[in-house]
């Protein structure tokens, strides 16, 4: 068999720092995707909060900190970030390992608002989108999660073919902003 | 213009597909005739109608949204799944 090296997302391209935003890549130990069965969505939350510390989250939610992260990911859809699931989530729901599947980066800064507000058409002033909330909408042309992470942090995860155009689009963004003072 | 996705809230629509009129599919053995109209014939109206759009660029539901093609104005969104046809 070839000898197959292995290769972050973003290798190559992270991390940039330009004007007042950061941009660099997180590495999470395990993605997997969380989908309840049909009426498990309870059960479900009450396996992962014994297991994980965090219970399934609500639409446009996340559960947990930087060790282990629920987010909402969609329609009866929510992606545990950290560790690998725990062995009792099978019961109550369909899981996919989505490790590397996922470009997750983390835009930080006193301009992020900003950076984000030339790419994605929902609102992420922290007045409405406080720290953990979190949206799946789109990124320039890409569909995107949302999520943010810190006072002026969000975590942006874009499928990993688009690696290069996501950082392409924050970066150009990054700049404009930049250059607007 | 705006559709609000009962799952995520008022989006902009361009994280949404168009796919058409939202119909009530006929029964397999309903005949010829009322799977020729599901199929190719189509209402166009002046007010109120009904459409399927996808939050493909969202939560990934379909929905039921009901617009008016005279005032543009957008009435109301379901989940295609709980919407009765
Ligand atoms: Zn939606």
């Amino acid at each position: 068999m070839a000898d197959l090296i292995a290769k972050l997302p973003c290798d190559g391209l992270l991390p940039l720092s330009i004007g007042k935003a950061t941009l660099v890549e997180v590495v999470p130990v395990a993605l997997t995707s969380v989908s309840p069965l049909k009426g498990a969505e309870k059960d479900l939350s009450k396996a992962m909060t014994k297991a994980h510390g965090v219970g399934f989250p609500g639409p446009n939610n996340s559960n947990g900190d930087d060790a282990v992260r629920a987010i909402w990911f969609g329609r009866a859809h929510a992606l545990l970030i950290g560790p690998a699931p725990d062995s009792a989530l099978v019961k109550h729901a369909a899981l996919t390992d989505q490790t590397d599947a996922w470009a997750v980066v983390c835009l930080d800064g006193d301009a992020a608002e900003s950076v984000l507000a030339r790419l994605a058409p929902v609102d992420l002033r922290h007045s409405v989108f406080g720290l953990g909330q979190t949206v799946r909408s789109q990124l320039g042309h890409m569909t995107a999660s949302i999520t943010r992470v810190g006072e002026n942090a969000f975590q942006i995860m874009v499928f990993r073919s688009m690696a290069k155009t996501l950082v392409h689009d924050l970066k150009t963004a990054m700049v404009a902003v930049d250059a607007r003072g | 213009m705006r559709l609000p996705c009962p799952i995520c809230g008022e989006r902009d629509r361009r994280e949404f597909y168009y796919k058409g009129a939202a119909l009530e599919r006929p029964a397999p053995d309903a005949g010829e005739a009322a799977w020729d109209d599901y199929v190719y014939l189509r209402e166009n109206p002046a007010g109120d109608t009904r459409e399927l759009w996808y939050h493909d660029g969202g939560c990934g539901a379909w929905l039921v949204v009901t617009r008016n093609t005279l005032t543009h104005a957008v009435i109301g969104a379901e989940l295609a799944s709980e919407a009765k046809a």
